[in-house]
């Protein structure tokens, strides 16, 4: 069974949110929301500064807060574990919107909670989630991490790596490299 | 300097800057949820200790509103929903690990336990009433003969209705603010009082109001004990909780919350429904209705507060000012 996840290496992103439109393509994201976002962090004392770029989703966590709270069982972890709502036993009760630490999850229009499905209908083609695919620096891996001779295996076991907020308890699958 | 920035441009409707996906609907029906819970607990006790005649207006009259209070509060629920029409896909399923399967559930039950028990007391509340049907007389000795196991069932689920509100906020640790325990029985204790302080206004036996309002003195005496603790956990918890903690310690909340939930919801009442225990004559109604009005209050700040507290992108909020 594999274990989807994801890496982004915050040295080669460089902030040009390619995935950010190419997500909007790819799954008709309406115009207003988005399913991922750019966050650029600075800190230091100028001159020393430090600068960190990164491409946020949805973590597709293993111990989602978002599937254990939904009441109708709409936001269900498949095979693979990503994470995804059922359009059609989605009540829109926002359980789910108020339990995500990432803030990653947003009302559609048309009534149901959405949210980046790390592109399930290509990586089930055996493709790359758009994000992944446009990426013009190839800082985003996607792949299986019960495969040891994957790519995203082999970066996670020589790279140094972080999860964001891994104290909020949720055990999020896309990792940063640093 | 420390400085984090969304440079892609993120506003999605209702998440951005500050989470309010939960508008009025919600704290509405978290009150008159409360409120049910402690008209039915009250009215179930003292029917089960035989003390019905007693205390009219606390058994008999006020189960009367509960059904409406449910209703107004269950239609709230439905308004919130984005997707109103699929609302029934909550009863498809029970999920234990849901705190809002829960109280769907829940709801389910004393919903119409609350209107067998209102029919039990029809006649005494509003003795012209009568019916030419067979089948109401039918029913009508059919739930008086079940009236100790669905006083019994009251008890119990009152106590569920009151206290999942609050596990149900606490359960959602994305929101620092709502994540502690005592949440859970703070509400339950609101409710129960809110229920007292109805019974109050609506009862004409000083004996009765005299009662309750002690009752109500105890349960006022809890909460701002529990409401002490909260924010005492919060300070010495880590820092999200601590952050969420200052939103009411010289944050947006502070002057909403102890003013109006803390002083004139909880305090005020408090001392006059303690100066009557002393034997001092004072208007009971007005510590009933602060503590109502309170209680309101008290939700709406709770449920703004805790999507006000989260753990990442606090620096949207600078966009506000």
């Amino acid at each position: 069974m594999p274990r989807y996840a994801m890496t982004i290496d915050t040295k080669r992103c460089v902030g040009c949110a390619d995935c950010v439109v190419a997500c909007q393509t790819e799954n008709e994201v309406p115009v207003g929301y988005c399913r991922d976002w750019i966050v650029q962090e600075t800190s230091g004392v100028f001159p020393k500064l430090h600068l960190e770029i990164r491409s946020e989703r949805c973590n597709h966590c293993e111990d989602a807060p978002c599937v254990r709270t939904c009441p109708t069982g709409a936001s269900h972890i498949v095979e693979g574990g990503i994470v995804l709502v059922d359009h059609d036993d989605c009540i829109g009760c926002k359980a789910c919107i108020e339990s995500c630490p990432y803030d990653a999850r947003f009302v559609h229009p048309e009534g149901y909670v959405d949210k980046c499905t790390f592109c399930i209908h290509r990586v089930q083609e055996g493709k790359d989630p758009a994000c992944v695919s446009v990426c013009p620096t190839h800082a985003m891996i996607f792949g299986d991490l019960e495969d040891p001779n994957s790519e995203i295996s082999r970066v996670l076991r020589t790279k140094q790596h972080k999860v964001l907020i891994p104290e909020a308890g949720t055990h999020p699958h896309v990792y940063y490299l640093l | 300097m420390h400085e984090i920035e969304i440079t892609s441009g993120r506003m999605n409707p209702e998440i951005d800057p500050i989470l309010h996906a939960w508008g009025w609907p919600i704290p509405l029906y978290l009150f008159l949820g409360g409120l049910v819970a402690g008209i039915l607990f009250f009215s179930a006790l003292f029917y089960l200790r035989n003390e019905s005649d007693k205390y009219k207006a606390g058994v008999k009259i006020a189960p009367m509103f509960a059904p409406f209070f449910l209703t107004i509060g269950l239609l709230a629920l439905l308004y919130d929903l984005s997707h109103k029409l699929y609302f029934w896909k909550l009863f498809t399923t029970i999920r234990l690990e849901s705190p809002m399967s829960w109280g769907a559930w829940t709801l389910s039950i004393i919903f119409p336990l609350s209107i067998l028990w209102s029919f039990l007391f029809i006649k005494d509340v509003f003795p012209s009433i009568s019916w030419n049907s067979k089948l109401l007389d039918q029913l009508h000795e059919l739930v008086k003969k079940f009236a100790k196991p669905i006083a019994w069932a009251l008890l119990l689920v009152s106590i569920i209705l009151g206290i999942y509100t609050g596990i149900l906020l606490s359960a959602f640790n994305a929101r620092p603010f709502w994540n502690t325990s005592i949440l859970g029985p703070l509400f339950l204790t609101s409710g129960l009082s809110t229920g007292t302080a109805f019974v109050i206004l609506l009862s004409k036996d000083h004996h009765e109001k005299l009662l309750f309002s002690r009752i109500d003195m105890w349960l006022i005496a809890v909460e701002m004990f529990l409401i002490i603790h909260l924010f005492m956990g919060f300070l010495a918890s880590i820092q999200v909780h601590e952050d969420a903690a200052h939103l009411f310690l010289g944050g947006p909340y502070t002057a909403v919350f102890w003013t109006f939930v803390f002083t004139l919801g909880l305090l005020v009442p408090f001392l006059i429904e303690l100066l009557e225990w002393r034997g001092y004559k004072l208007p009971t109604s007005l510590a009933a209705v602060l503590v109502l009005i309170g209680g309101i209050i008290f939700r709406f700040v709770v449920v703004d507060a805790g999507q006000s507290s989260r753990w990442l992108y606090k620096f949207m909020e600078s966009s506000l000012k």
